[in-house]
């Protein structure tokens, strides 16, 4: 059941969001064994939710669009009381005594929180296998990765435990697991989700966005939680996005390029699907021609300058003085060290020292700032392609889902697998990954569409054509 | 070049030129922090002002305070500068007391840059820069040394975190440590009138580090710089740069190097002393703060910013020997302007004791009072001795006075109500308490005029005794009107008010 089919249903007092509720939480006690998409489930804070929800329409009132909708939240959003570790050891034991904004948009739209989910360390991954409380599966086969950051949420979606769930996107970590677990998954625009309460990994290319099992929902969690907020300067002066509405309106007369560079590296079934999604479009109406951008070929190096220097300053202030982890130590520079040691997992210091790297005396222009002018580039050559086309398509990832511990060790094939949705963070364009049949493993394929600054609408139009003309994606292999 | 002016002793003997340059950060009197809503309060219990924002919380974001900008604006624009779109970078390094272990400060584009401050004395100053950043919290480290080496902990006050702070970069432009002074004396006094800071050294809401070096004379190259921390007051600034440069001097003179480093100005023992060497330099890693946007104040606000300037130190001086030179003062008049003052080698009829008295009172933010009681009949010496001599003993008093009681007090001594040592004693009186009602405190002291009642029948008596010369009076000699007061002093011993005197001579005279 689609999270507005539930609302709906809750709204107009058919349906329980008490049930509703019970519902997600034994699909969880049923399956969460296997495929560990939380690192918290919070039943009784999702009963108790419920309840109120239940009161509200009782009492006549609207607990709003999205009520009674169990929603699964990454756990990098801050949650006033609750852990939020970004699975990693160096926060244990810290609570939030605040909400992050958009966790407090969804709450005063009716959603009803069912968990924490689990994700790579501090969001830096692409399998979920850097958590610090163990990998995710992929529920359409739990031999194979969910893809990462945003794995456990991509997860819970795709095994039926919640019907949608937010992630973030710092260079695919929502598109990818989507991708790779067979739902929709959306990175909205820079500057139009708030960002406050998202526990940072790099703060320029970060944004919230939502997971779904329809184009529809997604659009429906980003009207919720877009929108201007005060309290991130980075947020768009813009009104709330009212894009549920649209997406059904087609993509006759519309320009898609298909972009020729994100299809060179891909796996040939997966490359096939995009031929065949780019034939459902122009099936539909849109002119449809092949793009080149070859600045996208420069976003990977690019990114992993840029996201790690970022990284290596906002991670500093995990440092055993406040808050999370502490390992005593003779002297505080003694403690700073022995506690960061400890908290860390590899990947996480990995970038550490790359970051540190990038941005230092002597080298901050040859390798950050070098990405800096990569990343006008890029933007350049976006700008370029939409000069002639609405939107772009192409693969959301190279591959289906891999098998856990097949890249774990090889750093740079793991990096590999978000080459087709970083140029669109270093951009700040959204971009939307929407489930394409499968590839010749039998596990999903996502289409990836993407589209100019503040064109959701045109991106969420495309992506609803692909959903609707895309072939079935099997229950598993 | 205008304004009267401390004297600047050229460097005597010897053929070693000091440079100094100095490095001011001032805490902006803003209501709330730099980024965040909590209270900007100094003295408070320990971390009652904080919040996610100011403790660096994972998930939190800084919120520029636009107050904190107009008053960096209002800097800029009195230090002449370049005011210009600005962005905000990270310095990177690991420090307890800075929650998020980077400071949020400008770096490459700051607001202000290309500014100067003219000296008293005429000299101008070089401003490379005036830019905004974030303050620290403060750590307490417990132990019996109180410093952080052997101590058995340490408490972190974030209270003073996120505290918005300006930071003034003079260019390497001053050349004693009488100039050092006048500069830091007057850039105080220029934060203050801006109402940019208290400029509190002792509290250090205004902090100063003097970068100082030697060069055999005008014209070489600069010489190696050290950077001396810790100067809690202008005497200490002054005694710091003078010990430090005939430190440099003697090194150079038994043919040492200089050192590049920063040293730790020792009040108590007066010397300077090297910081515990870093093994290395700090590498501060700056880069841009992706978490807020430039800083684009559109003309209109900057107009603005400048509009709401009040007069500034220099032009304060000049009013005030305008006033020696006999200017009567009107509500709503404009200043003169600064640059056409009297020189400060010849002001006609301002004394070298005077024109002390004239630094003093703008120093201490006190013209206004000299500028009200002038506008209410008092002599423009006499109002300027009695601020600069007696209110300035505790400006701080001083400055919260009122106006109006200021001017009365100082009236009756014009008046001859009360000696010149009653105003002291009454005004001595106001300071303490904090105001109050001069005529009051006259009272209270034995000081009191005499009742009106009173008055009338010695005015009575005195016409009595001398019917010539009261004839004479009510006939048009109106000089003999100090002859009637003149007695009626003798029969009080001074208990007269003399406008008071003369008053009941002329309704006498009318009836």
């Amino acid at each position: 059941m689609t999270a507005a089919a539930i609302a709906a249903a809750v709204r107009s007092g058919e349906r329980r969001a008490a049930t509703v509720t019970e519902a997600s939480l034994a699909a969880i006690a049923a399956g969460e064994g296997e495929i560990h998409a939380f690192a918290l489930v919070l039943a009784d804070g999702a009963r108790r939710r419920a309840e109120e929800i239940d009161a509200q329409v009782a009492a006549g009132q609207d607990p709003g669009p999205l009520a009674g909708v169990p929603v699964a939240l990454k756990d990098n959003l801050c949650t006033r009381g609750v852990p939020t570790t970004c699975c990693s050891r160096i926060l244990e034991g810290w609570l939030p005594p605040y909400d992050a904004t958009v966790v407090k948009r969804l709450a005063a739209a009716g959603a009803v929180v069912v968990g924490k989910s689990n994700m790579d360390e501090f969001a830096m991954g692409s399998s979920t296998e850097t958590s610090a409380f163990g990998p995710t599966r992929n529920p359409r086969d739990t031999s194979r990765v969910p893809g990462g950051s945003s794995g456990g949420s991509a997860a819970a979606v795709a095994a039926g435990f919640t019907p949608v769930a937010l992630g973030s996107d710092t260079g695919g970590s929502i598109r990818q697991p989507a991708a790779l677990c067979g739902v929709v998954g959306m990175k909205p625009t820079y500057g139009t989700v708030s960002r406050y309460g998202l526990v940072a990994f790099a703060s320029s290319l970060d944004q919230v966005g939502p997971l779904a099992t329809t184009v529809a929902d997604a659009a429906l969690l980003f009207d919720v939680i877009g929108g201007r907020d005060e309290r991130d300067t980075t947020s768009l002066d813009r009104p709330a996005p009212r894009l549920a509405s649209v997406v059904g309106q087609g993509v006759e007369g519309m320009t898609i390029g298909v972009l020729a560079e994100y299809l060179e590296g891909a796996d040939p079934a997966v490359a096939g699907r995009i031929a065949q999604a780019a034939e459902v479009l122009a099936a539909a109406g849109a002119r449809v021609e092949e793009v080149s951008v070859p600045e996208v070929r420069l976003g990977l190096s690019a990114y992993y300058l840029i996201a790690p220097a970022e990284a290596s300053s906002t991670l500093a202030r995990y440092d055993g003085v406040r808050y999370g982890l502490r390992v005593d130590a003779e002297d505080t520079a003694a403690m700073n060290v022995a506690t960061r040691s400890a908290g860390f997992g590899a990947e996480v210091k990995r970038r550490i020292m790359l970051g540190t790297y990038a941005l230092s005396a002597g080298y901050v222009d040859a390798y950050y700032g070098q990405a800096l002018r990569v990343r006008t580039r890029i933007i350049d050559g976006f700008a370029a392609a939409y000069e002639r086309c609405d939107a772009l398509l192409g693969p959301t990832a190279p591959t289906t889902a891999f098998a856990l511990g097949a890249k774990l060790d090889d750093p740079l094939s793991m990096y590999l697998s978000d080459v087709c949705t970083i140029p669109t963070n270093l951009a700040g364009h959204p971009a939307i990954s929407v489930p394409f049949g499968t590839g010749a493993d039998g596990l999903p394929v996502g289409a990836q569409v993407l589209a100019p600054a503040l064109a959701e609408a045109t991106m969420f139009k495309v992506a609803a054509v692909l959903e609707a003309g895309a072939p079935a994606v099997g229950a598993g292999s | 070049m205008t304004d009267v002016g401390r004297v600047v002793p050229e460097d005597a003997g010897g053929a070693w030129e000091m440079v100094v340059g100095l490095e001011v950060h001032t805490e902006l009197r803003t209501a709330t922090k730099l980024f965040c809503g909590c209270a900007n309060l100094f003295g408070d219990e320990p971390n009652t002002h904080v919040c996610p924002v100011c403790l660096g919380l994972p998930g939190s974001l800084p919120v520029l305070n636009q107050r904190a900008v107009e008053l960096a604006m209002a800097i800029g624009t009195a230090l002449h500068c370049e005011i210009r779109p600005s962005t905000f970078h990270r310095k990177n390094y690991f420090y307890p007391d800075m929650p998020k272990d980077y400071q949020i400060s400008q770096y490459d584009e700051p607001i202000n840059v290309s500014g100067w401050l003219q000296l008293p004395g005429g000299r101008r100053i070089g401003i490379e820069r005036a830019h905004l950043e974030e303050d620290t919290g403060k750590t307490a480290h417990a132990g019996s040394s109180g410093r952080i080496q052997g101590a058995e902990y340490s408490l972190v006050d974030y209270n003073r975190s996120g505290v918005p702070l300006v930071e003034i970069v003079s260019a390497p432009d001053m050349r004693s440590s009488t100039e050092a002074r006048a500069y830091a004396t007057e850039l105080r006094a220029i934060l203050i009138a801006c109402g940019a800071s208290d400029g509190k050294m002792e509290e250090g809401s205004m902090r100063v580090d003097a970068n100082v070096s030697v060069r055999p004379g005008p014209g070489a190259p600069f010489g190696t710089r050290c950077e001396i921390k810790n100067l809690n007051s202008l005497r200490s600034l002054g005694r710091a740069v003078d010990y430090e440069a005939q430190r440099q001097i003697a090194l150079l003179e038994s043919g040492d190097a200089v050192v590049q480093q920063t040293r730790h100005w020792d009040e108590g023992e007066g010397r300077t002393v090297a910081l515990r060497s870093k093994e290395e330099a700090y590498d501060y890693r700056y880069f841009l703060e992706p978490d807020l946007v430039p800083v684009v104040p559109d003309p209109a606000w900057i107009t603005a910013v400048g509009a709401a300037l009040g007069p500034l130190p220099a032009e304060r001086r000049a009013r005030l020997v305008a006033l020696l030179a006999g200017a009567v003062p009107a509500v709503g008049e404009g200043f003169p302007d600064p640059d056409v003052g009297v020189d400060a080698e010849g002001s006609p009829g301002v004394s070298d004791a005077e024109r002390e008295q004239i630094l003093t009172v703008v120093d201490l933010g006190l013209d206004g009072l000299v500028v009200a009681a002038v506008a209410g009949g008092v002599p423009a010496r006499l109002a300027l001795a009695r601020t600069a001599n007696e209110a300035a003993t505790d400006a701080g008093a001083a400055a919260s006075l009122d106006p109006g009681a200021y001017t009365t007090l100082l009236g009756m001594e014009v008046a001859g109500t009360l000696s010149a040592t009653q105003v002291k004693a009454i005004l001595s009186d106001l300071l303490a308490h904090g105001g109050g009602d001069p005529v009051e405190l006259a009272r209270a002291r034995g000081f009191e005029a005499m009742a009106d009642a009173a008055l009338v029948t010695v005015v009575r008596e005195a016409v009595d005794a001398h019917p010539a010369e009261w004839v004479r009076y009510r006939d048009g000699e109106e000089k003999l009107a100090q002859f009637f007061v003149g007695q009626v002093m003798k029969a009080t011993r001074g208990q007269a008010n003399g406008k008071g005197v003369v008053a009941e001579l002329e309704r006498l005279a009318r009836e």
